[in-house]
């Protein structure tokens, strides 16, 4: 059986999201293995069992957490001579991009990124990652010898649990080589948002250069106070800095699956729909017909949004009066 | 202060790309070719901080000889020298390659900080940095919104999911910077006049010595098929007559939202 490893992103003890999904996808490749990296690595690994891991790898240096990159790419190209994985699998992620790529360039090894799906065939591997926002599908072999490394987008695979004990868990206490010259976090900085996470929240309300200026975000934050939605936007609003980045929905941003997404004054470039054409269900509202939104939306409104909203927003109040 | 800034000509991205069929590759005839505009950021990043500390911006690419004119922009905005990576045999170089030939035609020069940006428009693969980073064996600062330098270090405010961390390298040091992390220059005549008597160096494989580590002997994969997507379906568009609003909270009822 195939060797899949997972590089188990984890916060404080509990994996990241995407990394369930990973493991979701590892278990119907082959026999997965997790690495649980940093301060509260061993408290991940019932979580990690209990997706797909049947073993786990361990070390809780706080460098892990502290160093980007390189301490992981070290203990992972170690692990990777001694076991000879077949397939190692990372999230999209800022960390998993970096560690895969590094660790790529260390053993001269395939790194195929933005995948959504990894299927065996022939022995071997295929990969999908979609490519020219998600119109079409490329399918992608690996050349090079074991292990293929994979980036894995957010959402692309379902994350269901399993029954199955206890995953096997071994501790790993070698010395973290920190002699050559790394990069260091010093702090880390939040940019609150209010109500439900973009990555939660079953409706999103979000906003592009349509909306004419930043100020007419209030309207948003309205509209989605009233549904109990959470606000995105378009790249082009974040470089713009009308929102922070962790507003950003789309291939640069996040991805994002809600029941209902409202796109306001978005014209739907690639950029953007790869990150939010998984919604159940599209609203678009803009001015210009010829926008490329208006071809993935359910229902699309050509029309003037400081026009539309507002009336929006009393509508659904007075319904809601009811 | 010594910068290089790597940067990729791609397809205008404002139209439409598709793929050939037969070749499963990018099709470039009658398509405008560009600067990277990810990459006009990086161009930015680096010559804001010459202007600061002095020292020069190089620009270095690796692509078809047409890529020429993506270097000329880069000068064009005010770097001082490029460098042109190019050779049949590199067509179509996956990440790891494009890496290996940047590393090797870097050799033996001496750079404070390379930027790049932090994945390509068109490929969107985001590996080539940390890439020439490991080959280099330098730290790499990536997804930078903000970018400082002072005493023998970088630093930067790297992107996160819920806001940004404040991390630290020694230089030199590899960067990658984001959309948000500038305005970039437009070039201005006087630039582009300037641009086209900048000494831009042109290396082929046979001169970085790269025995088949990079280009088509070395390619790590290979794209087997490219079928369409299943497309949404487009719904139905109305113009906004007034009833614009009632419709969409039609159908937010239906939809059982409200």
């Amino acid at each position: 059986m195939a060797g899949v490893w997972v590089f188990a992103e984890t916060v404080d003890g509990t994996p990241q999201p995407i990394v369930l999904e990973l493991l979701t996808k590892a278990r119907s490749l082959g026999d997965t293995t997790a690495i649980s990296l940093g301060p509260g690595a061993k408290k991940a690994a019932a979580a990690l069992g209990s997706y797909g891991a049947k073993k786990v790898y361990v070390h809780e240096d706080p460098a892990f957490r502290d160093v980007l990159a390189t301490p992981a790419v070290d203990l992972l190209a170690r692990l990777i001579e001694k076991d000879n994985p077949d397939i190692v699998l990372f999230g999209m992620t800022y960390d998993g991009r970096d560690v895969a790529s590094r660790l790529s360039a260390r053993l001269g090894t395939a790194l195929i990124a933005n995948a959504t799906d990894v299927s065996t065939s022939d022995g071997g591997f295929k990969v999908i990652n979609p490519v020219f926002g998600g119109s079409l599908l490329v399918t992608t072999v690996p050349k090079a010898a074991p292990p293929t490394l994979v980036l894995i987008r957010a959402k692309a695979i379902t994350a269901e649990p399993r029954d199955a004990g206890p995953p096997q868990v071994e501790i790993l206490t070698d010395p973290v080589d920190l002699s050559k010259p790394v990069a260091r976090v010093l702090r880390r900085e939040k940019e609150k948002a209010s109500g439900p996470r973009l990555e939660d929240a079953p409706i999103i309300v979000s906003g592009g250069r349509g909306l004419g200026a930043p100020e007419n975000f209030k309207m948003l934050d309205e509209l989605a106070s009233e549904l109990g939605a959470a606000v995105g936007a378009s790249r082009a609003v974040v470089d713009a800095g009308w929102k922070p980045y962790s507003f950003q929905i789309g291939q640069t941003g996040k991805t994002v699956k809600p029941s209902v997404y409202i796109a306001v004054g978005i014209s739907g470039a690639m950029q953007h729909t790869v990150g939010m054409k998984g919604a159940k269900a599209i609203i678009a509202i803009n001015k210009d017909p010829e926008a490329p939104i208006f071809k993935l939306a359910d229902l699309g409104v050509i029309g003037d949004v400081h026009k539309v909203v507002p009336q929006l927003i009393e509508e659904i109040r007075s319904r809601k009066g009811k | 202060m010594n910068v290089l800034v790597c940067v990729k000509q791609i397809p205008d991205p404002n139209a439409p790309g598709r793929l050939d069929p037969q070749t499963k590759r990018l099709v470039r005839e009658g398509v405008d070719l560009v600067l990277d505009p990810g990459d006009e950021h990086a161009v930015e990043a680096g010559l804001q901080l010459v202007e600061k500390e002095g020292g020069e911006v190089a620009v270095i690419s690796m692509g078809p000889p047409k890529a020429l004119e993506a270097i000329r922009r880069a000068l064009a905005m005010g770097a001082q020298r490029g460098l042109l990576v190019t050779d049949p045999e590199l067509e179509n170089s996956d990440a790891l390659s494009t890496a290996r030939a940047i590393a090797a035609a870097i050799k033996g020069q001496q750079f404070d900080l390379i930027i790049c940006g932090t994945e390509s428009t068109d490929g969107s693969t985001g590996a080539m940095p940390a890439q020439l980073a490991e080959l280099l064996g330098l730290p790499l600062l990536s997804f930078a919104k903000k970018l400082e330098v002072s005493d023998g270090k970088a630093v930067i405010d790297r992107q996160t999911d819920e806001g940004y961390d404040v991390v630290e390298a020694p230089l030199p040091a590899v960067v990658t910077v984001t959309g948000g992390i500038n305005e970039a220059r437009y070039p201005a005549l006087r630039g582009i006049m300037q641009a086209k008597n900048k000494e831009v160096k042109q290396l082929g494989l046979a001169e970085i010595k790269l025995n088949g580590q990079a280009g088509k002997a070395a390619l790590t994969q290979e794209v087997v098929d490219v079928a369409p997507a299943e497309a949404r379906k487009a719904g139905e568009v109305i113009e906004d007559k007034g009833e614009g609003a009632r419709r969409i909270a039609d159908y937010l009822t239906q939809l059982k939202v409200i």
